[in-house]
Order: C-alpha cells, then structure tokens, then sequence
C-alpha cells in the first residue's frame, strides 16, 4: 500500500520508516525529498508550502527533518511576538546558546546575519541546513524587510541554508509589491475521504481489532464528513465516541462484525455530537459524563449560546437600548419618535427618562459597557471631549433587554417603520 | 480601551486615611467632629462596629463563593489528574487545554475579591502555579506573555521561601525580555517538578494531588475586555505546548458565556474544553447581605427608610456591586458616628446603659432637643415634664429605660417582619414585595397596616386553601422558634397552639361540611339568565355578601383568628423607628449626604461653581445679594451666565458684545464715555478664553450650521 520514498542521499531503512509515518503524503514527501537533495548538497534557497489546516505540512516536515537527522531549527509565527524570538531560536538551534546570548537587546536583521555568518565560519554546514516557519501568514506584518530577507538569507548568510514556509494561504497573497525572491511552491491537497479513513484506522484502540475501529470510522465519516474534514477534529472526535460505539458490544448484545446494528446504534449519537461538541457547546469533557449518564438527563446539559441571559442594573438596560437607538436611527429622526422625552445628549442619545441626572456613576457605566463589549467606542482613543460609541449588540439581545423594562423597542425603530 | 468602572474608586471620605497608618485615623475622626468629648468614645464603637461588618461580610462573601470554588478546584483537580492517565481516550485528547469559564455577573467591582479567593484556594489546595492577568495590562501578545512568566515564575519564587535560592541560581533572569517566551516557562515548570520530585522534598501541601504533574493555572480575569487576536494568538501559542507543559485557564466573564464563541473562532476555541461555572447572581448575594447586615438586632447601627433606599438604588440601578453597597454602609456609619453626638448610645445594651450614666449635661441637651423626645415629653403629666426637662438624673434614668425599650423593639422588630414576609411574599402579584427587603422598606416609612398593600395581602391571606396556611404558619413558627425575647415567646407559643388546632380540624371536623351550597348555587342559576354586564356585577358582588353573612366553617373561623392574631403581631410590632423615642441614636437618616457622596453629578457641581463662585473662591466681593453673578466674576462665569439666556444657538458677537459690557461695568467704567462696552483686544482675549473653557466642560461646541454660531448643549437644571 505504501509506496516506497526512494531517494540516493539517505538510508534505505529510514526513508522506510518515514514513508510509514506519512500515510497518503508519500508523493509530497518524495517531492520534498527530491528538492532538498542530498543531505551535502547545496538546496533551493527557499520553499512554501501551503495547504489547509491539518492537511500534514508540519507534520511531513517534523518527520523527514527529524527521521532523517537533518539540522533544522522549527519556529512558529504565532509564538515570535517580536523578530528577536525568531532569531534566538534559530540560532539557539543551529548554533547553540553562546550565538543566541550574543543577540542584542532589540536585534535587527543584520545582527542576525552577522552573528549567524560568525558562528557559520567556525562551523561551516557540512549538510543543508532547513529553518521551518509555521503559520508563515504572520510573517506579514511584521518588517517589511524580514520576508525577503528570508526567503534568500542563503545568500546573505553565504551558507547552505533552506528556509522552508508552512501556511494555508497561497503564495499570491504574500508577495510583497516591492518583489522578491519566489520560493519554490509545493501545495499539499486536501486528505480524500479515503485518505481520512486510511490515517484515522491507524490510532486504533488497543483492546479492539483494527477491523472494528475501521468501520467505526466508516461510520464516523459517513456523518462528520460532509461537515468537517479536518483532520485533527475528526481525529478528537472519533476518541469521544468510540466508548458509546463499543457500548452494546461491551453489553454482550452484538457482535463486532455487526455492523449494521452497531450504526444504528451510533449514528443518533453521532448526530447528536455534530450539534454539540462538535460546536464546542460543550466540552469533550461533560460530552463524556454525558455518555456515561442515562438519557432523560441529557437535556439538563446546556450549551454556551443556550445562556445568552445577561443581567444588567436599570439604568444600564436604558442606557444601552438608547444607545441601541442612536446608533441604528439616523439622527434626524429622533424628534419624531422622541418628542417628549428625549434630551439629546453630548455623548450620546438618551431615552433615559428626563430625570435621571447625570451623575458620575452614569458615566461610569458607559465605560463598564464598553469593558462588557456592549458598548464599542468609534471615536479616537485620545479625543477626550466629545468620545463616541456605538452599540454593538444583536437585535435579540437588545429585545430580551428592552422586554425586561417594558420598553417597546420596535416602535422606536426606524427600519421597521 | 479598557476602562474600568470609575465607581471603583469615587468614594471621598474619611476612611481613605486608613491606608497611611502615620496619620492617626482618630485625629482625622474628631477633626470636625460635632461634640468633640466624646468623639474618641464614638470613633472606637464606630470602629468596633465596622470591624464586625467587615468580617462578617468576609465570612458571607467566603461561604456565597464556597460552592462554586469548590466546583471549580474539583475541575482543576480532575483536569491535572484526567491528564496523565494513560488509557487511550484521554491520551487521544490530551491537546486540549482545559478551560473554566466562570460566569461572574455585570457587578465587576465585585470581581477581584471572588479572583482574590479562587487563587488563594488554588494555591493551597492544587497547585503553586496560578498566574491572573488583566485585560487592561494586556494590550499585546507580548505582554500578556510577559506578565503571565512574571507572576508564575516571580511569584513562586517570593512565596517559598526555601527554594529562593536554588530558583535564583537555575531560573533563567527574567529581566532580558528576549526570553519571554513559553518555552522558557516549559523549562523553568521542568527544573521546578523536577526539584519538587527529588527526595526530601519540602512542599507539603500540593502532595496530596499529583506532585509531579501540578497544572500551570492562568486567569484571565475580565475576558470581554481581552483583544480576541491576543487571546487567539495566546491560545494557539500555549496548545502548541500542552504535551509538556499542563495549562489550564480559567476566564472571568461578566457577560453570557457566548461572548466566548464571539470573541474566538472555531479553529481556537476547539483547542480548548470548556466547562462552564455560574457562579451566584449579585441581587441574591445582595439580599444575602442585608439579611446578614441589616435585618439583624446585632448591629445597632441602623438605616432609615430614605438612606436604605438611596443605597438600593444604586445598587439596583447603577453597578449591582454588592462591595458598593457595603462601602455605602460604611459611610453611613461613619456619618452616623460622625456628626451625632448622642451615637454614644448607639451600642449594645449593656454598653449603651453604662453610656447614658456617662452623658455630659451638653449630651442632655441634645436629648432633650430630639425630636423624637419632645414628642414623649408632651405625652408625660406636667410634673414628670418639669422633673425632664430641668433633673439631669431623672432624665437618664428615663433615659436608659428608653433605650432598653429601642432595643427590645429592634428584637421583637425583625422576627415579626420575617414572619410578615413568609406570609406574603408568596401571595400572587407580591402586594407587599417578593424580597425582604422591600417589606423593611415599606415598615421603616410609616404604619405597615395603614398600606394598601397590606389589606389586600391580608384579603389575600383569608382565602388561603388550609394546607397553604398551615405551611405558611409552620414556617412562621420556625422563624419565632429562636428568638429569645419574651414577647416573642409568647407568640410562638400562641402559634403552636393554633397550628395544633388547624391539625385537629382534620380529626374532629370530620363531619359533613354545613349545607351552605344552597344560598351560592341560586345566584348562580340566576347568572345564567343575565347577560348584562352590570347586572353581572351586582350578582357577584351579591353573592359576595351572602358568602360573608354565611355561616363560617371552624376552619374559617380559625383562619380568622390566626390571621386576627399575626395582624396584632404586626400592629404591635412593625411600627416605623421614627414612632419610638431616642430612636435618633441609632438610625441615619442624612439621606442626601449618602447620594452626595457616592452618586457624584460632576455637572451639577460645575455648574454650582459657575452660578455661584463665592463659595469655592471665598471672595467677598462675589458674593451678591440676589444670587445673581457679579460683574466681577471670573470670566468663565459671566460668559456661563450670559450663554444661559440665550437659545440653541449663539451668536458669538453678540455674547462677546454683552460680555464687554458687564466687564465694562466691572472696570467701573464711566457708562456714558465712549470707551464703554468696546471690545478691546484684551477683552477680546480673555473672551475667547472663556468661551472655549466653556467648549471644554461640554456646555457649547461649534457648529455647522451657521458660522460665528456656537450651539448650546445644556438646558435646565440637570
């Protein structure tokens, strides 16, 4: 089934034991393979590689570079708030801790070339060096210069130095307008359902046949695949499951090749599943109390949007359905609905009755609404006169506010004149 | 962008000194203090009293949170323990972080003393790693990431005291901030359990749980407030090291738990597993507390109708903070003992006895002024008001008999008032207020029995089925069981004897009902007929009348007489403080000093300062006669003035023009010379001036609508 990675430059048996680890990615990784060359050689400065999540990029990279023993040095975007991070671990990795100690305090990128060409001289690279950045999307906004830079830092640092870009959006949107360096593009497909199936069945519950778990996963896709095909949710959701699945076989009422039986009993639970944890309405954790409980008490469980409740003080509720208002009725309309009890207001505009004064604590509350996020303020953070919100509740919201004060919001609305 | 409710920190008054201990609290008490003999004897009951509330409030605030912090560690505990089982399932979803997503309510103020416990808690009980942070020192990743390493591996390192060193020498300095980073904290949770781990461990507390594996507990404690990029880039940095480091969160949201879908995409929030905790809303922590605080015989510190009602509403309308609503408490206690002198009395019995033996002449005084007192002296024979008014001894005598009577009322008050509430708070359409505390309020302004609301819950009362009346009375006899004042006694033994007497209607009226079917079941047959509406009502109202000229049932008979009965209870009882002499000692009733204090109206005093500057410049020569400004205020406030009498929009030369004039008139300028009213450039500057301080207190801005017009934005008094 698996297709042999044949390649000059490595040993038979551990290109084996990769080729293993990466089911239904063996035409990617021989691809790689054939671009990175022989450990020795000189490489192609630089290679993207997008797909979408979980569709094994790290994973492919993480095997080869550590199967094969290849020095590499991992960074994900996410993790570098700042470019120093990113040059430390590049050079903790390569170099060890004596070249990461000598970045200064705020390294720009010719720190790092220079200290990377010093430590490079007194140990030159007998094989490629690979830098694999994940979530390379990030590297966007970061300095201008530090993408281009990258992508041919072969040359700037006059070693054999690959760097490799993990991401999941295509090359088009990185290329800055200055232009670069293009790297080579390698684009990993979506897994086929097949695929799926194939990699799910290998994490197969020790005490049951793979045969079993394989159909188990027949099912799990039949229901999740339309929906879902990620394969690391899959993956969590298929753990979830699987004791509800081996229940009535535990019971003694089936046997495993029953198939049939056994889908009738799943695939309610199945279903069930795609509108609760999967949402992460509620957690893997309650999902399994929920399984061990009898049924009739499943309904007390409660997801999170089922609490959409909140309690606020009365001026509040006033507060936030005038500013409801202002923020959805033009303002030459006010008059019409307002009349009587509207008094127009520096801030904002209030239905609040007339007599409520404006004291401190009234203002204090708009700022308590805007920490809450009911409130967002539009204007500049440092124009302190005259700041501006708007309100940035949903219309259901706002109804279940507004019915709690007997306030009949809909009149007062414009768009439902 | 992340602003906290100023209400936090808007209370001016004197206890703030508390903070400095060089100042003498005392010294900032009797500066000021009406009375000033006795003021040390007040500060210390005032003290004493404040002290007790505090800690019994601490004690509430522990035993309200108990629960859900206990759930909480629960979670935590099954989470770092679920963590390094090895059978298949928990290792499949092993990388997701566990999440505690603790529903708090709106009432933030409130927040930090319940984050305060959960992390003491966490930290005995589970695990030394538990860092919080706030969104408001959070603006970037970056820091979010420095302050979470900061208070997990700084405060580690100050609380044991016995690895500080080993912790200086292995933990990487922080203080380069090249690495922050979470891989640094990976290194520094290994070399720490690792250390835990070696023989003669010292750490005695965590052992109990898993020693080896304590989580990392992070506690974002205002979660809405959180820029969702940081916490999405924060979360996705920290699954990324899960295997080797045991995280866990807990989020502090004021909200709905939805805000957590809103605020994190799919991608993220399935990293994490969510458990949710409600934790207690705030109006049932509130009354929690005025049961404990206010409807008590313990504290002889009272609140009036007005102040109570000022502390409600602030709490119900402004910011539900039930820490507002205590400082609140304490102002009005600090108030109390502050500015009445007669506060001495205001103690327990034995005390307040020995005090009134204490009072100086000047103290008599001011009982004789009461008027409270006055009002008891006119009730006296002639002789006994002569004996009052001029016999210091007599007086006290008298005295300490009064008090003796305030204080068997305030026993006899609360039981009675309980007992009303069962009653009633279960009538429909709550006549007399589903909470308590609406009851105390209702009692404390005038005779209860002289409301409404209370006949028609008395009305409601007599047509209670008898299994409703007897639960009812039962639990009324539940709540008198404890008391131990006499009177109270008494009752409770005349309402065992009626509930004996309902139980044996059962036995004994097992005869069959009186046939008193037939005066009902003919006005019935004539309703049929009629089809008038008024016609209607008199049938009913008729049949009303029969009903009650009927021969009553020994249960309606009965029923009578309990409810005859709870009705003196209450006409004997629940009368409003106000009705009982001295009771000024006791109760404060400064209601307007409470909102002034703790519901500032920032405009309101500008515009005071504006209309009269005398008081805050202490000038003699602003002072008019008729309230009106002089010509010789200051600019601002002759331009204010002048702004009012226009419309909503001003013309600015106009204003300047009337401005020159009445400066004119303040140089004490001859009005007939030329030079008059002119505007000069001098004039002109400080008008200007004048104008856009105006703009900046908000009362004008500029305007499009027509140019050299400014529009007004303030009308009337608020």
């Amino acid at each position: 089934m698996t297709k042999m990675l044949q390649h000059s430059g490595y040993e038979e048996e551990r290109l084996q034991r990769v080729a293993e680890l990466l089911p239904c990615r063996e035409v990617q990784a021989g691809m790689l393979l054939s671009l990175m060359g022989q450990p020795q050689q000189c490489s192609y400065p630089s290679i993207f590689i997008y797909g979408h999540r979980a569709s094994g990029k790290s994973h492919v990279m993480q095997v080869l570079l550590k199967e094969l023993e290849l020095p590499h040095a991992t960074v994900s975007c996410v993790e570098c708030v700042s470019v120093a991070l990113l040059f430390e671990q590049v050079l903790l990795s390569f170099f060890g801790c004596d070249a990461a100690s000598l970045l200064p305090r705020s390294p720009s990128l010719s720190d790092f070339v220079r200290i990377y060409r010093q430590h490079c001289s007194q140990t030159p690279a007998k094989q490629t060096r690979y830098i694999v950045m994940e979530k390379a999307e990030l590297l966007r906004d970061t300095d201008a210069n530090l993408l281009p830079a990258l992508l041919r830092l072969q040359e700037l640092v006059d070693d054999n130095v690959t760097i490799i870009l993990l991401s999941e959006i295509v090359w088009d949107k990185f290329r800055p307008n200055t232009g670069c360096f293009e790297p080579l593009l390698l684009h990993f497909p979506d897994y086929s359902k097949g695929e799926l199936q194939q990699i799910l069945s290998q994490d197969k519950h020790p005490s049951y046949s793979a045969e079993f778990y394989s159909s188990y996963i027949n099912i799990l896709l039949g229901v999740f695949y339309s929906v879902c095909r990620d394969l690391r949710e899959l993956r969590h959701l298929a753990a979830l499951n699987f004791s509800k699945f081996c229940e009535p076989l535990a019971e003694g009422k089936v046997k495993e090749t029953d198939t049939h039986k056994l889908w009738r009993n799943i695939e309610p639970h199945l279903k069930k599943a795609m509108q609760t944890v999967y949402l992460r309405e509620v957690s893997s954790l309650q999902w399994e109390q929920l399984q061990q409980m009898e049924e009739r008490e499943c309904g007390a469980l409660r997801g999170l949007s089922a609490h959409t409740h909140v309690e606020l003080p009365y001026y509040s509720k006033f507060l936030l359905i005038a500013a409801y208002l202002a923020s959805y009725n033009p303002a030459r309309t006010d008059k019409r609905f307002f009349l009587k009890t509207c008094f127009s207001y520096k801030i904002n505009k209030f239905v609040v009755d007339s007599r409520v004064a404006p004291t401190a604590s009234i203002f204090s509350q708009i700022s308590s609404l805007v920490t809450l996020q009911l409130l967002t303020k539009v204007s500049h953070d440092d124009q302190l006169d005259a700041p501006k919100y708007k309100c940035a509740v949903s219309m259901d919201f706002i109804c279940a506010i507004s019915r709690t004060v007997n306030f009949e919001i809909i009149k007062y609305l414009y768009d439902f004149l | 962008m992340s602003t906290s409710s100023v209400s936090k920190g808007c209370f001016v008054f004197k206890p703030s000194a508390k903070k400095k201990k060089t100042l003498s609290l005392e010294d900032h008490f009797s500066h000021g203090c009406e009375s000033a003999e006795s003021s040390e004897k007040r500060f210390k009951l005032c003290q004493d009293l404040w002290d007790k509330i505090k800690s019994d409030t601490e004690v509430l605030q522990d035993d309200l949170n108990r629960k859900i912090l206990d759930s909480l560690l629960d979670f935590t505990r099954k989470c770092s323990s679920t963590r390094q089982l090895s059978d298949w399932a928990s290792q499949m979803r092993a990388s997701e972080i566990p999440t505690a997503a603790l529903v708090l309510g709106v009432n933030v103020p409130d927040h930090d003393m319940t984050f305060q416990s959960l992390s003491e808690l966490l930290q005995q009980s589970v695990t030394p790693h538990v860092a919080s942070v706030q969104a408001k020192e959070c603006g970037a990743l970056k820091h979010l990431m420095k302050r979470v390493l900061e208070r997990l591996m700084g405060t580690d390192v100050t609380v044991d005291d016995e690895e500080e060193e080993e912790a200086e020498q292995t933990s990487t300095p922080l203080h380069k901030s090249v690495h922050c980073s979470l891989s640094t904290l990976c290194d520094w949770y290994k070399t720490k359990t690792k250390k835990s781990n070696t023989p003669g461990k010292k750490r005695s507390s965590p052992s109990r749980d898993d020693p080896q594996q304590p989580p990392v507990v992070i506690i974002f404690k205002d979660l809405e407030a959180f820029n969702p990029k940081v916490l999405q880039d924060f979360i996705l940095i920290c699954s990324r090291y899960i295997e080797r480091l045991p995280l866990m969160f807990i989020f502090g949201i004021a909200t709905s738990p939805s805000t957590i879908q809103h605020m994190l995409p799919h991608s993220v929030s399935s990293l994490l597993c969510i458990e949710l905790f409600q934790s207690l809303s705030c109006t049932q922590h509130l009354a929690t507390v005025i049961d404990q605080l206010i409807l008590t015989h313990h504290f002889p510190f009272k609140l009036n109708a007005k102040v109570l009602q000022v502390l409600m509403s602030i709490f119900l309308y402004h910011d539900f903070s039930v820490r507002n609503f205590i400082k609140g408490l304490q102002l009005a206690l600090l108030e109390h003992f502050h500015s009445q002198p007669l506060s001495v009395l205001c103690c327990k019995k034995k005390d307040a006895l020995l005090n009134v033996m204490q009072l100086s002449h000047s103290d008599l005084e001011r009982i004789r002024n009461l008027p409270s007192f006055k009002r008891y002296v006119e009730k006296q024979e002639p002789q006994e008001q002569v004996n009052l008014s001029k016999d210091d001894t007599h007086l006290k005598e008298v005295c300490q008999k009064l008090i003796k009577g305030l204080h068997k009322y305030h026993k006899n008050y609360y039981p009675v008032l309980r007992c009303l509430h069962t009653l009633t708070s279960s009538l429909p359409r709550y006549p007399l207020g589903k909470q308590v505390r609406e009851l105390h309020l209702i009692c404390l302004e005038k005779n209860v029995w002289e409301n409404e609301d209370y006949q028609t819950a008395m009305k409601l009362l007599r047509m209670l089925a008898k299994d409703e009346l007897v639960a009812l009375l039962q639990r009324c006899v539940e709540i008198l069981q404890p008391v131990k004042s006499k009177k109270m006694k008494n009752a409770f033994l005349q309402l065992t004897d009626l509930l004996t007497k309902f139980k044996q209607l059962d036995t004994v009226a097992a005869e069959p009902p009186p046939c008193v079917e037939e005066p009902i079941i003919s006005p019935v047959r004539n309703l049929q007929k009629k089809t008038d509406l008024f016609q209607l009502q008199k049938t009913l109202l008729e049949m009303n009348e029969s009903r009650r000229a009927k021969k009553l049932s020994p249960f309606e008979v009965l029923r009578n007489e309990a409810l005859e009965f709870l009705d003196n209870l209450v006409k004997s009882h629940l009368s409003p403080p106000e009705s009982h002499t001295l009771n000024e000692v006791c109760y404060y009733t400064s209601s307007a000093t409470v909102r002034r204090h703790l519901n500032a109206t920032p405009r309101t005093s500008i515009q005071a300062a504006l209309n009269s500057p005398y008081y805050y410049l202490q000038n003699d020569r602003l002072k008019t006669v008729d309230g009106s400004v002089s010509n010789s205020a200051p600019d601002i406030c002759i331009a204010y003035k002048l702004h009012l009498e226009c419309g909503r929009l001003i013309n600015l030369y106009d204003w300047l023009e009337a401005y020159a004039t009445v400066v004119s008139a303040a140089e004490g300028n001859n009005p007939d010379s030329d030079n008059y009213g002119k505007v000069e450039e001098v004039k002109h500057a400080r008008f200007i001036r004048a104008v856009s301080e105006l703009e900046f207190l908000g009362f004008i801005k500029s305007t499009k609508q027509k140019t050299d017009h400014v529009a007004r934005l303030t009308w009337g008094g608020c």
